[in-house]
């Protein structure tokens, strides 16, 4: 259990990343990252959600009664979802269009409810907050990650600035369609929980069973 | 010990749980109720420039630098009655949303089964057109809002026509979900250039407009021929059927006929 202001806010980047180490919250990471102006956007507003809905959740956690504390963090979470969407169709109207619904779903992102209920309801407001953005940024780290590889290879392009000449227009580089489909996100993801569990030999996890030394 | 049970007893008795709730209940809704309000007309203004941004793009008038408002200003927004051809003066342009209408049973009619080629189902009675004016207040180009489904999703686009109300100036399609790198080449400038200057009707006036498999070649009719987008086959069959529906006897024809005498 980390306990240092620091441990919190970045153990959730490697060490105990929820996308790569839980494995949460990996539809939304599935379906914005085909290009890296939404996933950026989609980090912004999952980690601000995450950082208020855990600070809030901390700040009256002495008062909520144990019967329904997952429909008080439920309610909040929703609030502040709504208020983020709200936010971004005023001020990121054409990216926040990319994103339709999964602004919304932010909601039902096992991070979100995840780090409020395992973490805000028993620690301190400031740590709390300080847990929120840090799982944030895990997730983000993840999606920026996933999100790069997918635009350049998909469509050799960054932001929509074109990196690589593609061969339609007269260039070398012939995209690769199957990275703008879901699936390609799927394979980057695994790809990632790979590295990362050759750089930090202590994520592999011990298999459930063994099977059985043959005898003869 | 025993002040923890009273603390954890107090916490979820009854009258402190609905007390609770309706706090949060009440807060939460009191944060949502601001947000949506103060941010409305924000909101609706970046739908509406939205709105005007396909529209000077499709007879590429958008220009890097310049407000799209100031630009809208050479574009004249109207309301057409499709089954005359006729402008309907006493509703505002601006205001007026065909594809808001088309769901109002009061206000949209459902296409005959024979009619409906491109299986929109209803379309307004009222349609929106707009025409672009040069300095002399003479037509330019005529801007037409055409949509319709394609292999996944209702492709929503403009057609601009010359005011021969037969020649192509551009389509674009704003709102689809087509198969990424496949039919959401629909976007592509290089297959928009194409349109261009391709004629809709052939001598029968009927719409002969078709996106092709393959490339079009100098044979007869290619005139009215767009080359396909490779792997998007039934995209292309979309965009065909609903330019044809569009165009139609049932679509804006009347009143392309009588903008092509003169009478817009």
């Amino acid at each position: 259990m980390s306990d240092t202001a620091r441990d919190v806010l970045f153990d959730p980047l490697v060490d105990n990343n929820p996308v790569t180490v839980q494995i949460l919250g990996i539809c939304s990471a599935l379906a914005v990252t085909t290009s890296l102006l939404p996933a950026l956007l989609m980090c912004l507003a999952l980690t601000s959600v995450a950082a208020f809905a855990s600070a809030s959740v901390s700040l009256i956690r002495h008062q909520i009664p144990n019967n329904i504390r997952i429909i008080v963090q439920i309610t909040i979470i929703a609030s502040l979802v709504i208020v983020v969407d709200q936010l971004l169709k005023a001020f990121a109207y054409e990216t926040s269009k990319q994103l339709s619904v999964f602004v919304g779903l932010i909601i039902t992102n096992c991070i979100v409810l995840g780090r409020t209920e395992s973490y805000a309801m028993k620690h301190g407001v400031r740590m709390s907050l300080l847990d929120g953005i840090g799982n944030g940024l895990g997730y983000s780290l993840i999606l920026i990650l996933v999100a790069t590889t997918r635009e350049l290879l998909g469509a050799g392009t960054l932001m929509g600035i074109p990196v690589f000449r593609l061969s339609t227009e007269g260039g070398w580089f012939y995209p690769n369609g199957m990275m703008l489909l879901p699936p390609s996100a799927f394979f980057i993801i695994g790809l990632l929980i790979w590295l990362a569990r050759t750089w930090k030999r202590a994520q592999v996890e011990q298999p459930d069973f063994r099977i059985q030394e043959s005898v003869e | 010990m025993s002040d923890r049970g009273t603390e954890a007893s107090r916490r979820d008795g009854a009258a402190h749980t609905l007390l609770v709730a309706l706090l949060v209940s009440l807060v939460c809704s009191a944060l949502v109720a601001t947000a949506a309000v103060q941010l409305r007309p924000r909101q609706l203004k970046n739908e509406a420039v939205n709105k005007q941004r396909n529209i000077l793009q499709v007879v590429d008038l958008l220009e890097e630098g310049k407000s799209i408002e100031e630009l809208f200003k050479q574009v004249d927004a109207k309301v057409v009655e499709l089954a005359s051809g006729t402008y309907v003066e006493d509703i505002d342009a601006a205001e007026y949303d065909q594809h808001e209408a088309a769901k109002d049973p009061a206000l949209s009619v459902p296409i005959p089964k024979e009619l409906d080629i491109a299986n929109i189902g209803r379309r307004a009675t009222l349609a929106n057109v707009y025409l672009v004016r040069d300095s002399g207040d003479e037509v330019q180009q005529i801007i037409l809002p055409v949509y319709g489904p394609g292999l996944w999703s209702t492709m929503y686009g403009f057609i601009a026509l010359e005011p021969d109300a037969n020649t192509v100036v551009g389509l674009q399609f704003y709102e689809h979900e087509e198969t990424p790198g496949l039919g959401d080449q629909v976007d592509n400038t290089q297959w928009r250039r194409l349109w261009r200057g391709k004629n809709i009707y052939n001598e029968l006036g009927e719409p002969a407009i078709e996106v092709i498999r393959g490339k079009v070649t100098d044979a007869t009719g290619s005139q009215h021929q767009v080359d396909g987008l490779s792997g998007a086959t039934l995209t292309g069959r979309g965009v065909t059927n609903l330019l044809r529906y569009w165009l139609g006897e049932h679509g804006f024809r009347p009143y392309l006929e009588r903008v092509g005498e003169g009478e817009g």
